[in-house]
């Protein structure tokens, strides 16, 4: 069976003063209906990167350059004009960290959640608000009457954030890309948004691809998870898997790093260095520099080889380090 | 403890007036409300909650960055809010304070030794020569690399800039250092590194935080003594360990419940506290928690009457019900 959205090879590229260098660099993903699948990375990494090129918003001068992102087997990376129009925001929406930037602060809740209905063609006038009503009722929002006629400055962020996910929903989409979708929030609200889009998924059978660079959200609603270190997926595999047993150092030491509220407390290991920027990749394996397990194979670059299962890492040692 | 606490504060209320000249107006917001704690030297003490809390008001009132509406605040036995201007520039030199936005609170247009530098001149700490060589010793200390007192903040990433940052608040050779979510910023390798850092100078020059947080695993990792913060006021407070281990407050026990721990499973019997914190202008009756609280023994009470701060199992809790653990 053809996954919901499959991406091959996704490479996006930049003019630099050097030549063109590729921020997202032969990215592959796959993601079925129903299914979350995390994308884990720090800043830099090319994961938000990533989930614009899929809807082909890649800013300028940037450019997709090369590779397949196909949903439901129709390839979007050719797609133009209204064939384009008819997949973003209908089939494909989008949610971001800060939903004040995405929700127009002169138009009410209610106006922009039915402009998404009218402009898609799928309902107008009573019948849009009527709809409009029930997303907001879907999405957790108390009072959905008053919030119809509310602006976005009247809500709590929590609240906007959930107005911004009803706006998502009025298209009825089959993936939501949601990109840091509770970074901006605070831990008590922050749950409640991420059981709000696990619940959503369920019972609308959705794609979710969760763009985060938070590993304790992943674990509690990703289905599986890819990680992203210098625009390449260095480890990916069922969140079971990889959090079970990490096998890119990378991603270890991404665990190593992070501090726990539970279990006996313990010295955090940091990365040391920094994230090199795209103009300045190494031509070997791209943790290389990082990495305390540097081996003279390192030199060369690695491509993503089977751990167990479905575990995959970028990483020559990799079944070793398993271990 | 022992010795007197090097900040001593007592009784700390914050309200801001809003409505203006023109406007009818309106209950004050009442920021911060009888907020009492002491840090001793060479400890850190976190202020947890969430936004709006009254956390960083808390921290910039001690420091006189905003003035109280009432309390006090003694630093190494001095009344800070009754301080004329001129001996509180003096005692500044040895209260810092390192915020949250490396890129906000570094003057752009002046080189990074520069900006360390500054308050070394401002309190003549050294001539200068000595001055450079300071700096040179400060980035040094900090993990930089000294040449870097030439170049612009621009040059820099999130977490070496926070390196920046607290070169600069330790120039002046403070005691005492007010951390304003210092590693929220930042990318979770970085904010490692940044964290052991902070505990490496703590160690090493005797230092004592108060560290402004929402992240319960963060404070875990660096806070001796965590104050959980509410609408303004203090609902828990004790040492660390046994506050995160075994929280007897609702809000605490939600608070911990919350934070995603990269384990898979954990989700499950996850807290999801309904609804948003009350505004601070309007605060619920009685115990401003009560609205949102699932506490099994919560009864009329908690809507008419303010539970005051007591001691429960080791640590002081503000909860008519404390006795009894909230599930969790």
């Amino acid at each position: 069976m053809t996954p919901l959205l499959d991406v091959r090879d996704l490479r996006v590229a930049f003019p630099g003063p050097a030549g063109p260098c590729h921020p997202v660099d032969g990215v592959s993903l796959a993601l079925d209906r129903g299914e979350t699948l995390a994308l884990v990375g720090e800043s830099g990494c090319g994961k938000s990167l990533t989930s614009l090129a899929l809807l082909r918003l890649v800013p300028p001068p940037g450019r997709i350059a090369g590779g397949h992102v196909r949903l439901d087997g129709a390839d979007l990376a050719t797609l133009e004009g209204e064939a384009l129009r008819a997949i973003r925001g209908r089939r494909i929406a989008m949610i971001f960290q800060d939903p004040m930037t995405s929700l127009n602060p002169v138009f009410t809740i209610g106006r922009q959640v039915m402009e998404v209905m009218e402009v898609h063609g799928l309902a107008r006038g009573a019948a849009a608000r009527a709809r409009a009503r029930e997303l907001l009722v879907e999405v957790g929002i108390p009072d959905p009457d008053a919030r119809l006629d509310a602006y976005p400055h009247q809500l709590s962020g929590g609240m906007r954030q959930r107005a911004m996910i009803a706006m998502a929903l009025a298209g009825e989409p089959e993936l939501l890309v949601a990109d840091e979708p509770t970074t901006a929030l605070d831990v008590t609200v922050q749950a409640q948004i991420l059981e709000l889009l696990d619940r959503l998924r369920h019972e609308r059978r959705m794609g979710i691809l969760l763009i985060t660079h938070d590993l304790g959200v992943v674990a509690g609603r990703a289905d599986r998870v890819a990680v992203m270190y210098a625009g390449q997926v260095v480890e990916s595999g069922t969140t079971a898997e990889v959090f079970a047993a990490p096998a890119h150092p990378y991603t270890q030491g991404l665990f190593a790093s992070v501090p726990r509220i539970h279990g006996p407390r313990r010295p955090l290991v940091p990365i040391p260095g920094t994230v090199p920027p795209p103009t300045d990749w190494p031509a070997g394996c791209r943790f290389a520099p990082r990495c305390d397990r540097r081996a003279a194979a390192c030199d060369a670059p690695p491509a993503l080889r089977p751990v167990a299962g479905t575990h995959e890492a970028r990483c020559w040692l990799a079944p070793e380090v398993a271990r | 403890m022992s010795a007197a606490p090097i900040l001593e504060v007592r009784g700390l209320v914050k309200h801001y007036l809003t409505g203006g000249l023109f406007a009818p107006p309106r209950p004050p917001v009442r920021a911060v409300q009888e907020v009492s704690f002491e840090v001793h030297a060479g400890e850190t003490l976190a202020l947890v909650g969430e936004s709006g809390c009254g956390k960083s008001t808390v921290a910039r009132t001690v420091l006189r960055l905003q003035e109280p509406t009432a309390g006090s605040a003694r630093f190494e036995g001095t009344e800070l809010f009754t301080l004329a201007p001129g001996p509180l520039r003096q005692l500044r030199r040895r209260m810092q304070i390192v915020f949250q936005d490396p890129y906000g609170s570094l003057n752009p247009r002046r080189t990074v030794g520069a900006s360390i530098a500054e308050g070394i001149e401002i309190h003549r700490l050294a001539d200068r020569a000595g001055t450079a060589a300071r700096v040179a010793a400060l980035l040094e200390e900090v993990g930089l690399d000294p040449a870097y007192a030439a170049r612009y903040p621009h040059a820099f990433s999130g977490g070496q800039r926070q390196r920046i940052g607290i070169a600069r608040a330790l120039a002046v050779e403070p005691r005492f250092i007010v951390l304003d979510e210092p590693v929220s910023a930042l990318d979770v390798s970085v904010q490692a590194q940044v964290l052991n850092l902070l505990q490496a100078l703590q160690a090493r020059r005797g230092l004592s935080y108060l560290f402004i947080a929402h992240d319960l695993a963060v404070v875990r990792q660096v806070a001796h003594r965590t104050a959980v913060m509410y609408l303004g006021r203090i609902v828990e407070t004790g040492p660390t360990e046994l506050l995160l281990g075994d929280p007897r407050h609702p809000y605490t026990v939600a608070l911990r419940s919350a934070v995603p721990e990269p384990e898979p499973g954990r989700a499950a019997g996850r807290i999801v506290l309904a609804g948003d914190p009350p505004s601070p202008s309007a605060p619920p009756p009685g115990c401003a928690f009560h609205p949102r609280c699932f506490h099994p023994r919560r009864d009329a009470r908690c809507a008419t009457e303010l539970p005051a701060l007591r001691e429960v199992a080791g640590r002081a809790v503000a909860c008519h019900h404390a006795d009894l653990p909230a599930a969790s």
